[in-house]
C-alpha cells in the first residue's frame, strides 16, 4: 500500500514538469508560427501549430491559431473543428469566441 | 479636470495591459469561398431575363438583368453575352397558349400583372422548359444561363422602433433617454429566385431564392429604384459566389 502510494506520489511528481516542458515546446511552435504568418507564410505557420497541437494536445491558442490559418487557406472544415477543439479548451475565451463567430458569417454564406 | 486626465490615461492603461497579458496579435486574413456551382464547362454567361413583377415604378426585368450583366463582366471569369433581355412573360404566356415558347399546357389562366407572389406561380412553367432552354442555349453557342423571377413590391408596416429623446430633469439638466414608439413603417421588399441553366441541355443546375426586405420612416421619400438598388447589392454577393471563387477579407487575433 505503501510502496503504491510512494509510486503514485513520484509518477505526478514527474508528470509536472513533462506537461510544462510540452507546453513550453508547443509554445515555441506557436510563437514561431505567429511570426512566420505575420510575414504572409501560412503554410509555414500551419505546419509550426499542427506540431504545437501535436506536443501539447490541450493547447487552446494552438488549435485557434490553427483555425485561424486553415480558414485563410479556404479549408473551412478543418477550420470549424479547430475552433471548436480551441473552444472546447477554453470555453470562457472571449477572443477564440470572437474568431469563431466571424469565422460563422463567413461559414454560413457559403452554405446558404 | 486634473481628475479626468487621470481617468482617461488610466483607462487606456488598463487596455494595453489586458492585450499584453492576452499576448494577443490582430492580424488580417482573406478567406477563399469556393463558388457554388462548377462552371468549369462554360466559357460565356447568358443572364438571359426575369419573370418580374411588383411595382411599376422599376422595371424588375431590364434592371435585374443589366446589374447581373454588369456585375459578372468584373466579377466573373465567364464572358458575357450581351443581347436584347428575353421578354419571359410573353415567352411564358404564349407557351400556355400553345405556341413555340415556354411550354406549359393547359393551366389557369396567369394573371397579365404580377402584383404577388402566387401571381408568378403561373409562369414559373417556362424554367422547366428544357427545349426551349435549349434552343435559347444553341442560339448563343450554349452558355450557362441566368433567369429567375424577381417581385419588387412596396412594403407599409407599423412596428415599434426605438429612438432617442432628450429629456430636462427639474435642475435644467439634459439627458438623452432612449424611448420606443409605434411608428408606421414603408419600404420595399425583394423576393425571387436566381435559376441557373444549362445551355446544353436545358436542364436547371441550381437555383437559390432570395427575400429582402427595407423600411424607412413614413415621411422619408426614398426613390423605388434606389430601395432596389440597395437591397439588390445585398444579394449580389450570394449570387457571385454561385459562380466563381470569391475572397473574403478580415480580422482574426492570433493567440499566444
Amino acid at each position: 500500500m505503501r510502496i503504491a502510494a510512494l509510486i503514485i506520489a513520484v509518477l505526478a511528481f514527474a508528470a509536472a514538469p513533462l506537461a510544462a516542458d510540452a507546453r513550453d515546446d508547443a509554445k515555441k511552435q506557436v510563437e514561431f508560427g505567429i511570426s512566420v504568418a505575420q510575414r504572409g507564410l501560412w503554410r509555414e505557420a500551419i505546419y509550426r501549430w499542427e506540431r504545437a497541437t501535436q506536443i501539447d494536445p490541450t493547447y487552446a491558442a494552438a488549435h485557434n491559431n490553427l483555425a485561424i490559418a486553415y480558414e485563410h487557406e479556404g479549408d473551412l472544415m478543418k477550420a470549424r473543428a479547430a475552433y471548436e477543439k480551441a473552444l472546447e479548451l477554453e470555453p470562457g475565451n472571449a477572443l477564440i469566441k470572437q474568431n469563431y463567430e466571424l469565422f460563422k458569417e463567413i461559414n454560413d454564406r457559403t452554405t446558404r | 479636470m486634473i481628475a479626468r486626465r487621470v481617468s482617461l490615461l488610466s483607462s487606456i492603461a488598463a487596455v494595453l495591459v489586458a492585450v499584453a497579458c492576452t499576448n494577443s496579435f490582430e492580424i488580417p486574413i482573406e478567406t477563399p469561398i469556393r463558388p457554388k456551382l462548377d462552371v468549369g464547362a462554360f466559357q460565356r454567361v447568358l443572364v438571359a431575363g426575369f419573370i418580374a413583377g411588383g411595382t411599376e415604378d422599376v422595371d424588375g426585368n431590364l434592371e435585374t438583368t443589366r446589374l447581373l450583366r454588369s456585375q459578372l463582366r468584373t466579377k466573373s471569369e465567364l464572358r458575357v453575352i450581351d443581347s436584347d433581355v428575353l421578354p419571359l412573360q410573353d415567352v411564358a404566356t404564349e407557351g400556355r397558349n400553345g405556341d413555340s415558347g415556354g411550354g406549359g399546357g393547359a393551366a389557369a389562366p396567369a394573371p397579365p400583372q404580377i402584383k404577388e407572389q402566387k401571381d408568378l406561380e403561373a409562369y414559373e412553367h417556362v424554367f422547366a422548359n428544357v427545349e426551349y432552354w435549349k434552343r435559347i442555349g444553341e442560339e448563343y453557342q450554349q452558355p450557362l444561363i441566368v433567369t429567375g423571377t424577381v417581385l419588387f413590391t412596396p412594403l407599409q408596416r407599423n412596428q415599434i422602433v426605438q429612438r432617442e429623446q432628450e429629456v430636462y430633469d427639474s435642475f435644467g439638466r439634459r439627458r438623452v433617454v432612449p424611448v420606443r414608439t409605434y411608428q408606421e413603417r414603408k419600404g420595399f421588399s425583394l423576393d425571387g429566385r436566381f435559376i441557373f441553366i444549362d445551355g446544353r441541355s436545358g436542364a436547371t443546375l441550381h437555383s437559390e431564392s432570395f427575400n429582402e426586405q427595407i423600411l424607412y420612416n413614413a415621411n422619408q421619400t426614398t426613390p423605388a429604384l434606389s430601395s432596389y438598388f440597395e437591397l439588390m447589392d445585398r444579394l449580389i454577393p450570394s449570387f457571385l459566389s454561385t459562380l466563381s471563387s470569391q475572397k473574403i477579407k478580415g480580422t482574426r487575433i492570433l493567440l499566444q
